[in-house]
């Protein structure tokens, strides 16, 4: 009797415990699944909010190139074309666009207009001059709230005046619709313009460039300075005080926040050495000491899995230290050390703080070409953008961010590629 | 200017490793003897004393020059009595009118003859730096050539020379601890000459506004950076309440039930978590969760701010949750098999032994993932940068809108930067506490776990 209630009470407890055992281990699961889950949920957001940066809206105007209007000549010189009186042409094919507009009514449809429509008009004509005394159909970008409109970003049914379209411009835009005379077709201008404060006008290319001259800094100055310090610390320096302390320096300088590396910058690189600012030169400099720990612990590793056979046979038939580790370790070292600095480059990618502390933040609208302009930088340019009022930005910081994403992939695939291709296992 | 003198410096180390090598055949040739060490060694000895002279006047030259013109510039300067100059926009217009002569149209007679001496200015700095670059590389070349004697060891100076070129290497990160304390600190006590550390550190009101008039009472500011520590708090605290179960768990699950496969593919993804970029967490802050924390805040009768503590917190903890399932799973990874064992052999299931066993004996290096999480959300600064906000609150309701540290610091340094007012300043002060306390956090994670490793070797 006893005996029975006993065993019941043992069978009873075993279907709790491992019950319990279950529980644990879905909890676990659980939460590898929630966190997976956010990363599919943040790409998703990201895609879905930004591929429709990827499209502009065009719009059909007649330009009617007179020539009269133009104040130019069949027989003008080139340099006169390019004083030509374009913004007229564009004027007057503003009014033409309807039929029958009252003054009030123009000033609307201009509203439907890129800011950049003057530019392509001119650049047409300066492309075809034999358009002269012609009328022609010319695709020109329309407005970035068109833009949004057409691509459903922002939405109709809002009172009039909290929507940047009044109610005569959405009949107009419908019209156009019915009338097929607007289309959407690949945004060139993202890759190819810098920033703008007009959303359909903006591009990625001016901070693109940016980035790539801040990392080509980066990969300067860090590359060399991390492969001779952890060559020393791996195979010279004599284990004393000193070299103790270089070392805890170096793990504690991997965690300080990256913020006061641009603390650092601001405060000695700008005001002590007077670099100039917003440049490619001055950001390179901090990310490359920001990523300095980060470098040299990778390179320690590679360096440490060369097996001391190697060296010390190097040693044997008579290479002094010197020889051994520079002919013989670092080379094999190197496919590690380089996975290492490319891993290192694309943290400085993504870094954001320390280029707007040392302000890479300014409103640059033109591409950079050398270390020393001023210019921005991918992660900053997406910075400024969600925090822009206009609707427009949004879409673009969205884009941008693929772009960012994109490229840290293909670093990270070259890093990996590396690695496999040059890996030897000892 | 500087890429040309690049070519010539290059140039320069090019026929100078010729020159020596050639040299010491020579030499050696004449007197009959063989060279102690390999001619390249020479060569690479006359290199050393060409290239690194040379590249001490190119960098000192590249960031003096232009302060040294500047301040010869403004010393000449003819101002005119009474008028009332800002040496900063000064020097802007001189440099533009320099720059392009196109912007002189308009500008008085004493800032064209400034730019004109401005240009003169640079054009001698120009010469004298090719002539002396030149020269330095001469001199250093002609020393070296002296040495060029088959007796002489070039191995072994050439040894040393590495040996001092690995050290000046390692030494860098030094320097650059140095660097960021000095600028902390220097900058910090103009701030605390101005500002007392008590009203910074005890005080409640946070209105970093400077009179911009004289005598403009309205603005005056005021430095209380509670509102701020307790906001940075508050963010952290929500980011540890997500990230903390969440990637013990993940790890947990990793270390101990997932098998290979599973591993193999999780490992790589939560990598790619750690791998994006802050700002775009930032986004995803902005963009999905603050409207989804504003709405679940109205369902549930809660005003929630547009940018609030929870958003931004949750973002972060979502950022921190690789960093800590990362460390824990390499902490619940350390802890010897035969423990596991041990608790199996005596009936003990897996959740029973995780429970009773592995975590007993991890937790100081949980701990210590844990302080270094909280140490890198105390230090981001995009999240909250984008999601939080960044008027000072007290308060301890995540719906409400906070700021932090890094949001004040960021604040402060965007737009003019007049470095003789307490505004532009408290952005340093700021950045001292936080690297303080970063580095204190720092230092005793890993002294936690430094000896949690030496517990199980």
């Amino acid at each position: 009797m006893n005996n029975s209630i006993a065993k019941e009470k043992i069978v009873s407890l075993r279907k709790k415990r491992s019950l319990e055992d279950m529980r644990f281990k879905y909890y676990g699961f659980t939460a590898m699944c929630l966190s997976l889950a956010v990363l599919v949920f943040l790409l998703y957001t990201i895609f879905s909010k930004g591929y429709t940066a990827f499209q502009k809206t065009i719009v059909l105007l007649e330009v009617d190139y007179n020539q009269k209007v133009l104040k130019l000549t069949p027989d003008s010189s080139d340099e006169d074309m390019e004083k030509g009186k374009f913004f007229r042409v564009k004027k007057q094919a503003i009014e033409n666009f309807f039929p029958d507009l009252s003054k009030s009514d123009i000033k609307l449809v201009k509203k439907l207009f890129s800011i950049n429509v003057d530019k392509e008009i001119k650049d047409y004509f300066l492309d075809n001059p034999e358009v002269i005394n012609t009328k022609q159909q010319i695709w020109v970008t329309a407005h970035s709230d068109v833009d949004q409109l057409l691509k459903g970003n922002s939405r109709r049914d809002v009172p009039e005046d909290r929507r940047k379209l009044n109610d005569i411009q959405l009949s107009y835009v419908d019209q156009l619709v019915e009338e097929n005379r607007v289309k959407q077709v690949f945004n060139n201008f993202f890759f190819t313009k810098a920033d703008s404060r007009h959303p359909e006008i903006a591009g990625v290319a001016g901070s693109f460039m940016g980035s790539l001259f801040t990392l080509f800094t980066v990969f300067i100055l860090s590359f060399p300075i991390a492969i001779g310090a952890s060559v020393y610390l791996e195979e010279f320096a004599p284990k004393n005080r000193i070299t103790e302390l270089i070392e805890v320096n170096i793990s504690n300088l991997a965690a300080v926040p990256s913020i006061v590396f641009g603390l650092l910058g601001l405060g000695v690189l700008l005001n002590v050495f007077g670099l100039p600012r917003s440049t490619p030169l001055v950001g390179g400099s901090v990310l490359a000491l920001m990523t300095l720990p980060t470098i040299i612990i990778a390179c320690r590793a590679s360096l440490k899995a060369v097996p001391p056979s190697i060296k010390e046979g190097a040693l044997a038939v008579g290479a002094t230290k010197t020889q051994a580790v520079f002919h013989h370790v670092v080379p094999l070292a190197l496919p590690g050390t380089l996975t290492g600095t490319i891993i290192g480059l694309a943290q400085a990618l993504g870094e954001t703080a320390p280029l707007i502390m040392i302000g890479m933040i300014a409103f640059i609208p033109n591409i950079p070409t050398g270390l020393t302009e001023p210019s921005a930088a991918l992660p900053v340019q997406i910075y400024l953008w969600v925090e822009s009022a206009e609707r427009g930005f949004q879409e673009k910081s969205a884009a941008a961010i693929m772009v960012i994403l994109i490229f840290l992939f293909m670093m990270n695939a070259i890093a990996v590629f590396l690695r496999n291709r040059f890996e030897r296992k000892w | 200017m500087f890429f040309w003198s690049l070519v010539l410096i290059a140039v320069g180390i090019f026929s100078s490793f010729i020159y020596g090598r050639s040299r010491i055949k020579l030499n050696s040739k004449k007197q009959g003897t063989k060279s102690k060490s390999l001619p390249n060694y020479y060569a690479q000895y006359v290199l050393m004393w060409c290239l690194f002279p040379a590249l001490i006047v190119y960098f000192s030259w590249a960031i003096f020059q232009e302060q040294i013109i500047q301040n010869i510039v403004i010393s000449n300067f003819e101002y005119i009595e009474g008028a009332v100059y800002n040496e900063g926009l000064l020097l802007a217009e001189i440099r533009n009118v320099a720059n392009n002569p196109s912007f002189a149209d308009g500008k008085s007679i004493e800032i064209i003859n400034a730019a004109a001496h401005y240009s003169s200015l640079r054009q001698i700095s120009q010469i004298s730096f090719y002539t002396s670059i030149i020269i330095i590389m001469l001199l250093g070349a002609l020393y070296a050539s002296q040495k060029l004697k088959p007796e002489f060891h070039a191995q072994h100076t050439i040894e040393k020379y590495i040996q001092y070129i690995l050290i000046f290497c390692s030494s860098v990160a030094i320097f650059t601890t140095i660097g960021i304390v000095f600028s902390l600190i220097f900058e910090s006590l103009r701030f605390f000459a101005e500002v007392s550390i008590f009203e910074f550190l005890f005080s409640t009101e946070w209105y970093p506004f400077i009179p911009i008039r004289e005598g403009q009472t309205a603005a005056e500011g005021s430095f209380g950076a509670v509102p701020i520590f307790a906001g940075t708090f508050l963010v952290m605290v929500v980011a540890m309440c997500v990230a903390a179960p969440l990637g013990l768990l993940t790890a947990i699950y990793l270390a101990e039930y997932a098998s290979q496969r599973v591993r193999k593919i999780v490992k790589p993804l939560l990598e790619i978590l750690a791998g994006i970029p802050t700002i775009v967490y930032g986004f995803f802050a902005f963009v999905s969760v603050a409207p989804f924390v504003k709405a679940f805040g109205q369902s549930i009768g809660i005003d929630a701010s547009p940018t609030s503590a929870l958003a931004a917190g949750m973002v972060m903890g979502v950022m921190i949750i690789p960093f800590i399932s990362s460390l824990s799973d390499d902490v619940i990874n350390s802890v010897p098999q035969s423990l596991r064992e041990a608790s199996l052999g005596i009936g003990a299931n897996k959740a029973e032994t995780i429970k009773k066993v592995i975590l007993p004996a991890a937790l100081p290096g949980i701990v210590g993932a844990f302080l270094l999480a909280i140490s890198r959300a105390i230090g981001e600064t995009m999240i909250v940068v984008v999601a939080a906000g960044t008027a000072p609150n007290l308060t301890g309701n995540p719906f409400e809108n906070v700021t932090t540290v890094t949001v004040q610091i960021v604040v402060a340094l965007i737009g003019d930067q007049e470095f003789d007012n307490p505004r532009t300043l408290s952005a340093f002060a700021l950045g001292l506490v936080l690297f303080v306390i970063t580095l204190f956090l720092n230092i005793i994670a890993l002294q936690i776990v430094k000896r949690y490793r030496e517990r199980y070797e």
